[in-house]
């Protein structure tokens, strides 16, 4: 092609770029506004926007001045229940009494420095985790060693072989924050390899391997958490082989580990959709096969951009856990639920629910926070 | 996918013979994917068939073994238990099968009211959530982050011990006209029903057929001519006058029953027992908060040059919300709102926790009576499956629909 030569263009001959340099604008009114005017402006600048203003402020008026005096200027802090009938607010002292019962449930007393061990470990383990710089392979290697200890530490086994110099402790005398954190962390810890599986089946090109992978994420993901529940207390002991029992707790476990499983497939498969085609073009073009592409291509992309999205599931799972309720295992909540039941601290409900609630709140608004700083700090190569 | 053929040359027949012809080596078998494939697949076939054999032996072993049988026929049987609410008549000498049925029903109306007023409120929050107005938008997402942060059975709890600790009937919080609170539940004003009613009903659903039928009328004319009137006065003659007609034409049959106190408790007008009450108020403030965010994401997702166009166009912001920036945000809000109202469905199940006689409470019921725990089980899973399965077939469709026209 024979494009004409570009002549080099003279601004000056054009008529519509200016030459000179116009003087500085004042800037504009906002910025100009004194403190007092700017407010009025945002909560008084119009008719409505006053409305809004002084509705909120009414509503504000009428629930906070009873809810402060019901949880602070009337709460008794110390005393037993007849103190907290006289003062006529939150029976605090209620929760201070029942505190190490929610933590450590039923455990025999005399053992407590065991979960309290577990505890420890497991904070330590989570303030490590956090950190991006100790994310490497040899994390998720000290994970599975960390949950070994904490299982044989509580129960004084692991998988049935006894830990020397540790009583045995069964799982029905488990309970409390330990429960909790059990199932929600065993169920994200195996949830996670088997949802990566059954993510990588459903997108198989094999017809029978994606059925069954479709088949098993939409039935767990079409019924209630519930079912899966009862499923586990009254249907699975059926399919044992006489003689065989699985502890209660494991059963419980291994439905939240099947629920956790087919959720966290469904975000794995967002991800694996997400990755380019070309990516996955390129791994077959230069001879890798199916595991290398995976494994060194395809799987560190997909995971990655899906840790926000993990996160907010595995929150859904920790809120869920809740849910061992029904079927009578003693979670954090069942146990302090069960302290209602006191005879010599009747009908404080509410303020059990409130510190449940202010627990899980202060627990899952932490991890979504969290969660939305690793988006921005994990797209800071994306970032245009 | 083509197969790669290691180690053979394809040799022509025609080649010289200077050249080595090389006779096709035979792939082993587990250098061959397709062949790897089908042996693979085999395997996992029969590792799948053998646990749901091995499931299904011990089962029947176990089942006989503790004295069961598995069947259907205690469906017929006498319940010999009493609900406390059904849509439908139900006593305690009715079957199994009709306690069943009062179960799903149960669960429908509380899936469907729900659903109706989480519509409302999430979109209700979802704007608010953007309102320019700081402390409201504040005010909005502190409520919005706290009731998404904290478990939904924990909530439902709280609000049935709420509900429980209101004044009995006689001291009940009169909220409205004729509208009482009181831990007896929620009582509210109700039309009496009375077979007069009838035409009011069909002249509603002509009307409202009409009034679809002269939005499209309209829609097409708009098109054609670029003008037409608006469709809001049609519609509301329609909606609202014809069953308004029908009613005076047999002049007003329809009688509000208003509550009022008798003795103990009240009579007249309707009640929401507090277990449903504290379901409802349960999920409709916990869904609303997952909504709200949906609505916002959806809102702020149209790229912002569609506002500037839509304002430079001169649209007013009714007009620029209903013609430009809700068609683009209802295909983001649609798909996983529809996800959320099947999570309100599947959550109500949680009703089993505070004595709502739900499919799952019924089911567990019959459960502990008659022992049929896998019959009862299996029931109530296929019906949430079947549910959830409709939805998503229903949502594949409409993605399709909207989805946009890609080149």
């Amino acid at each position: 092609m024979n494009a004409p030569m570009p002549t080099p263009l003279n601004v000056r001959s054009l008529s519509f770029v200016r030459g000179e340099t116009l003087p500085q604008m004042p800037p504009p009114d906002d910025v100009r506004l004194s403190l007092s005017r700017r407010v009025a402006r945002t909560y008084f600048g119009s008719p409505a926007n006053a409305a809004i203003t002084i509705g909120c402020i009414l509503v504000l008026a009428w629930l906070l001045p009873p809810l402060l005096n019901w949880a602070l200027f009337k709460a008794t802090w110390t005393g037993n229940a007849t103190a907290c009938r006289e003062a006529g607010g939150a029976c605090w002292s209620f929760i201070r009494e029942k505190f190490w019962f929610s933590v450590f449930g039923l455990y025999p007393f005399e053992l407590r420095w065991r979960p309290g061990l577990v505890l420890a470990l497991f904070a330590g383990m989570v303030a490590i985790s956090v950190q991006q710089r100790f994310w490497s392979i040899k994390l998720i290697y000290a994970w599975v060693a960390a949950l070994a200890v904490m299982w044989g530490l509580m129960g004084g086994n692991v998988l049935g072989i006894p830990v020397p110099g540790l009583d045995p402790v069964p799982t029905r005398l488990w309970g409390g924050w330990l429960v909790t954190i059990f199932l929600a962390v065993f169920g994200a810890a195996l949830a996670y390899p088997i949802g990566i599986v059954l993510a990588l089946g459903r997108r198989s090109q094999r017809p029978f391997v994606r059925l069954v992978c479709v088949c098993w994420i939409e039935f767990i993901r079409g019924v209630p958490l519930i079912s899966l529940l009862f499923i586990a207390t009254f249907i699975v002991p059926l399919f044992m082989p006489t003689g065989v029992e699985l502890d209660r707790l494991i059963r419980a476990q291994i439905a939240f580990i099947m629920f956790a499983a087919a959720y966290m497939a469904e975000v794995f498969r967002g991800g694996l959709q997400a990755i380019p085609k070309g990516q996955y073009e390129g791994a077959d073009s230069i001879g890798l096969n199916y595991s290398q592409k995976m494994r060194l291509i395809v799987l560190p992309q997909a995971l990655k951009i899906t840790i926000p999205a993990q996160v907010n599931t595995f929150i859904g799972m920790f809120k869920d856990t809740t849910l061992v309720l029904i079927i009578g295992i003693f979670d954090f909540f069942t146990t302090l639920r069960s302290s209602l039941g006191d005879a010599n601290w009747l009908g404080f409900a509410t303020e059990a629910y409130v510190y449940a609630a202010a627990v899980y709140f202060v627990c899952c608004y932490a991890m979504s926070q969290y969660s939305q700083r690793l988006e921005t700090t994990l797209n800071e190569g994306q970032r245009r | 996918m083509s197969t790669p053929e290691a180690g053979t040359l394809e040799a022509s027949p025609s080649g010289s013979a200077a050249r080595p012809v090389l006779a096709p080596t035979r792939t082993a078998l587990w250098n061959d994917p397709v062949k790897r494939g089908i042996v693979l697949q085999l395997l996992l076939a029969a590792f799948v068939l053998s646990v749901v054999w091995a499931a299904y032996g011990n089962m029947r072993a176990n089942m006989s073994a503790r004295g069961l049988v598995f069947g259907w026929d205690y469906l017929s049987r006498p319940a010999n238990f009493a609900i406390g609410e059904a849509l439908i008549p139900f006593s305690a000498q009715d079957s199994y099968g009709r306690a069943l049925l009062v179960g799903i029903l149960n669960t429908i109306k509380i899936a469907v009211v729900g659903i109706a007023l989480t519509t409302f409120l999430g979109i209700a929050l979802g704007v608010m959530r953007l309102s320019s107005n700081p402390l409201l938008a504040r005010l909005v997402s502190g409520y919005i982050e706290v009731v998404r942060n904290t478990p939904l059975l924990l909530q439902l709890f709280l609000w049935y011990a709420i509900i429980n600790s209101l004044p009995g009937p006689r001291q009940a919080v009169h909220f409205g006209p004729g509208m009482y609170l009181s831990n007896r539940g929620v009582k509210v004003p109700w039309l009496e029903w009375s077979p007069a009613l009838w035409p009011m009903i069909w002249a509603l659903v002509a009307g409202i057929i009409g009034a679809i039928i002269a939005g499209r009328m309209l829609a097409r004319r708009r098109e054609a001519t670029g003008q037409a009137p608006p469709l809001w006065p049609v519609a509301l003659g329609l909606i609202v006058g014809l069953p308004f007609l029908a009613s005076a034409a047999q002049g007003f049959p329809a009688t509000l029953t208003i509550p009022v106190l008798q003795g103990f408790n009240f009579a007249g007008g309707i009640e929401l027992s507090p277990e449903f009450a504290a379901l409802l108020t349960g999920l409709v403030l916990y869904t609303a908060a997952f909504v709200a965010e949906i609505v916002r994401g959806g809102i702020q997702s149209v790229y912002k040059g569609q506002w500037e166009a839509a304002r430079s166009l001169g649209l007013s912001s009714g007009q620029l919300m209903r013609l430009v920036i809700l068609p683009q945000a209802l295909r983001v809000i649609i798909p996983p709102l529809t996800s959320q109202y099947l999570n309100l469905t599947k959550n109500s199940s949680l009703a089993v926790a505070i004595g709502y006689p739900d499919l799952v409470h019924i089911s567990n019921t019959t459960m502990n009576q008659t022992g049929r725990a896998v019959e009862a089980i299996l029931v109530f899973a296929s019906i949430y499956l079947t549910i959830s399965l409709l939805t998503s077939a229903f949502m594949n469709w409409y993605n399709a629909r909207v989805a946009i026209m890609e080149r």
